[in-house]
């Protein structure tokens, strides 16, 4: 399945249009923001269940307005008769709210109903986990980078720091447009994806080492054009038994995984496009040659 | 990189047969395990309460600096200090001194002070000293005063909230100090945790005390569960303290629900002077600051039991015996994060998680087949023996499975055979320059094991990160990836690869078909 395709020569389009996208991404970020979920934000999430399909939004927003409860999201979710109630977070101590809703809901709605699953989290608790988010993704970055650093060079290092950024970032700008909520799983989604995407990356770097040694003559576009092509039929059947496994669980996995499924799909392709279009024209841009290599090539080959 | 010892395969497939051996624990029959060990399911799977509490200890810190008012008092008059100005504030004492320099060496005496103890295990002094200006000083707690009182609340709070849900009999209930303030409560297979959040929301501090006809010092002004306001005095005729049993009954004359309870020796005694000294008198029966009932005093009771009748249904009454009997929470509780899943929400997650993990690994498998035939079959067996041993290891660290951890399991299968992809698109190009067919599997083997480790190596990573930072059902999440990558690592490289051996050894210089 060897390819020969010269991705070496789309390297400038494709950056500019990745330059352009992780932009946009940064100002969505910051102008529009992030839809935290009550992880981050503090509040309570019912999910019920209502035993007759009849019961529609609006009856439970206007049973819900009797009680004064500030700012109430109501959306369907999943089934017919299945409901998602968030009521976002007003003081610290609120013990009494769950079952008021819980009671007001039982008495005005005409239909058996079945709470699901009820979580509340106080503000102090949410910005303690939003905090520990952000340490962890940051940790995980620092990590790769080092870990780049001690089995390649540092240009190595900074390149696949470089396209784990435009991961990241491109991932969450999507999730700011499309205003999909960012909750514990994301966090977890976008860790994977920092580790699936440097996975991909350190396999092209690998093979560009290689080449750098093994041919010798050939600037770094063309061994990294060489080294692309030659992981390219790898590169894509990685990806798609990983996105294979991935749609399963968002079609089939239920509606908590989906938002999941969705920040680990939208990663693995950014994943996959930022290694070949991301990492390797950094070193291009670092001008990195066999020469580079040369300090470390002892220790290096096994 | 073909050729196995003899050894070599017994040991690979041996470590391969014990750890699958654990994974067919988890299928044993309940009753008689023959080794005790399985999966456990996270709340999120079989349903269940997940609380957080946090002790509040403020109100601790001001009684405790209040009981240091006396003997603080008495250290300054019995070595012929002065002092005035005293003043209680909310966290110290504070009051000026004639001399600071004699006051300090008293205060911070190693010796018999049972003003400010010595903490050996700190190094340190209960109480701390500061001056506030040349004459004025403060008395405040010390840095470890205050963790020591905050420890012991903890502490005690834990064993009450063990007896609590205990006392309620839900199966198996978890619970953990988590960091210096808080209390983890997990509660498998509770369906609604308003009864128990309730119970751990009281501190039940109970206080018999006399009510006074006319208002004077020394007197609150509390209100009865009925609307009835009433002076009660401030001194406290008994506490909870002294309770040994409480349970909850009828009255047979009014038929309403009541608690008895039974005192021990010291508080029968104090009982038994009050009741005897103040016949006629009401008695308020004070729970956190509120009246239960104010029954008059007909008769003295010597007998160290008694009975509360108040405005309460049967399960109030048996909620408020079983307060009594676990005791008093040295500070009130809060719940700063609760999750609660339905039984039948858990079991749509189990049913839904394995659907989508069948339906990947059918997907996975028929592509892998469809690209490398044979070879597609033996990277689909080690992605088989991949799982087998996944959840064997999560049985032998009896991990627990989350929902996040089922879409681990799936991630697992669809990177798994990255491995293999990777080693045998470098026996693909190997095979175009060389002529051997053995020696071109030898070099693509050796030369992707660096490239294999270096790639699973950096999602190791995230996933130890994610299972240091995460909690609950992510750390799951975590735990399968990350133990589903040393897995898949052993049946690429070990598994995969001897089963690879054994054809190609065979075929010697035919055609391979990958």
């Amino acid at each position: 399945m060897y390819k020969n395709i010269n991705f070496s020569s789309k390297f400038k389009s494709a950056n500019i249009l990745s330059f352009f996208i992780f932009i946009m991404s940064v100002l969505f970020i910051l102008f529009k923001g992030l839809n935290y979920g009550i992880d981050f934000k503090g509040g309570t999430l019912i999910e019920l269940r209502a035993d007759s399909k009849n019961i529609n939004i609006s009856e439970i927003r206007s049973s819900l307005n009797s009680i004064n409860l500030g700012d109430v999201n109501v959306k369907e979710f999943g089934k017919k008769g299945d409901f998602l109630i968030k009521v976002e977070q007003k003081m610290e101590n609120n013990s009494q709210l769950v079952p008021e809703i819980k009671k007001t809901l039982i008495n005005n709605l005409n239909a058996e109903i079945n709470f699901r699953r009820v979580e509340n989290v106080g503000p102090k608790v949410s910005s303690e986990l939003l905090q520990s988010g952000i340490i962890a993704i940051s940790l995980s970055l620092i990590a790769m980078l080092f870990y780049i650093w001690i089995r390649f060079e540092w240009q190595f290092s900074v390149g696949s720091i470089v396209a784990l950024f435009h991961d990241v970032i491109i991932t969450l700008g999507i999730f700011s447009v499309l205003s999909l909520e960012i909750n514990l799983s994301i966090i977890a989604a976008v860790l994977t994806i920092v580790g699936y995407s440097m996975n991909d990356t350190v396999v092209i770097y690998d093979r560009i080492r290689e080449n750098l040694n093994k041919y010798t003559r050939l600037n770094i576009s063309e061994t990294a054009n060489l080294s692309i092509n030659e992981t390219l039929s790898r590169t894509i059947i990685t990806s798609i038994t990983t996105l294979l496994a991935l749609l399963s669980i968002y079609i089939l996995g239920g509606e908590i995984l989906r938002g999941f499924s969705f920040a680990m799909i939208l990663g693995v392709l950014i994943g996959t496009y930022s290694s070949i279009f991301v990492a390797a024209p950094v070193l291009k841009f670092f001008k990195v040659s066999y020469k580079t290599l040369e300090k470390k090539e002892e220790k290096i080959v096994p | 990189m073909l050729n196995f010892s003899k050894i070599n395969i017994f040991l690979i497939y041996l470590v391969f047969l014990l750890i699958s051996f654990f994974s067919i624990l988890n299928f044993q029959s309940q009753q008689d395990p023959l080794i005790d060990k399985k999966v456990n399911l996270g709340l999120d799977l079989q349903g269940g309460s997940y609380l957080l509490l946090e002790i509040n200890s403020d109100p601790l810190i001001k009684e405790k600096i209040q009981s240091k008012v006396i003997p603080l008092k008495k250290l300054l008059k019995d070595n012929n200090l002065n002092y005035s100005n005293f003043k209680i504030n909310e966290k110290s004492l504070s009051f000026s001194v004639n001399d600071i320099e004699k006051f300090k060496l008293f205060f911070f005496s190693k010796k018999d002070n049972f003003l400010n103890p010595y903490i050996d295990n700190y190094n340190s002094f209960e109480l701390d000293l500061e001056e506030v200006d040349k004459s004025r000083v403060q008395v405040l707690f010390s840095k470890y005063g205050l963790l020591t009182i905050n420890n012991s609340a903890l502490k005690q709070s834990i064993e009450i909230v063990r007896r609590r849900i205990d006392d309620v009999g839900t199966k198996e209930p978890t619970i953990l100090q988590r960091g210096e303030k808080r209390i983890l409560v997990e509660l498998p297979g509770l369906k609604d945790p308003e009864r128990i959040k309730n119970l751990l929301g009281k501190t039940a501090q109970l206080n018999f005390r006399l009510v006074e006809v006319n208002e004077e010092f020394g007197v609150d002004k509390l209100v009865s569960e009925i609307g009835e306001e009433l002076n009660v005095s401030k001194r406290i005729v008994m506490s909870g303290e002294n309770l040994i049993d409480a349970q909850p009954n009828f009255n047979n004359q009014s038929n309403r629900p009541t608690v008895s309870f039974t005192l021990d020796r010291l508080g029968a005694q104090k009982f038994g002077r009050a009741t005897t000294d103040n016949v006629g008198k009401r008695l308020a029966i004070i729970l956190d600051g509120k009246i239960i009932s104010a029954p008059s005093i007909n008769e003295a009771i010597i007998s160290g039991s008694g009975i509360i009748s108040g405005n309460f249904s049967f399960q109030e009454a048996t909620d408020l015996a079983l307060l009594l009997r676990s005791g008093a929470l040295p500070t009130p509780l809060t719940v700063v994060e609760e999750r609660t899943v339905g039984p039948d929400l858990g079991e749509d997650s189990i049913k839904s998680g394995i659907t989508s993990l069948i339906v990947g690994f059918v997907l996975v498998i028929l592509f892998m087949i469809y690209k490398y035939k044979i070879f597609g079959l033996i990277a689909n067996l080690a992605l088989i023996a991949n799982l087998i041993m996944l959840i064997g290891v999560l049985t032998i660290l009896e991990a627990t499975l989350t929902l996040p951890g089922i879409a681990g399991i799936i991630l697992t299968v669809g990177m798994a055979v990255d491995a293999n992809v990777l080693i045998f698109e470098r026996i693909k190009e190997e095979l175009k320059t060389e002529k051997s067919i053995i020696h071109a599997f030898e070099i693509g083997y050796s030369k992707a094991k660096i490239t294999v480790l270096d790639a699973n190596i950096t999602t190791l990573i995230a996933a130890v990160i994610l299972f240091a930072f995460g909690s609950g059902p992510v750390k799951g999440f975590a735990i399968t990836l990350g133990i589903g990558i040393i897995t898949t690592l052993y049946s690429a490289y070990f598994l995969a690869r001897h089963l690879t051996s054994i054809i190609v050894l065979n075929k010697k210089e035919g055609k391979v078909n990958l």
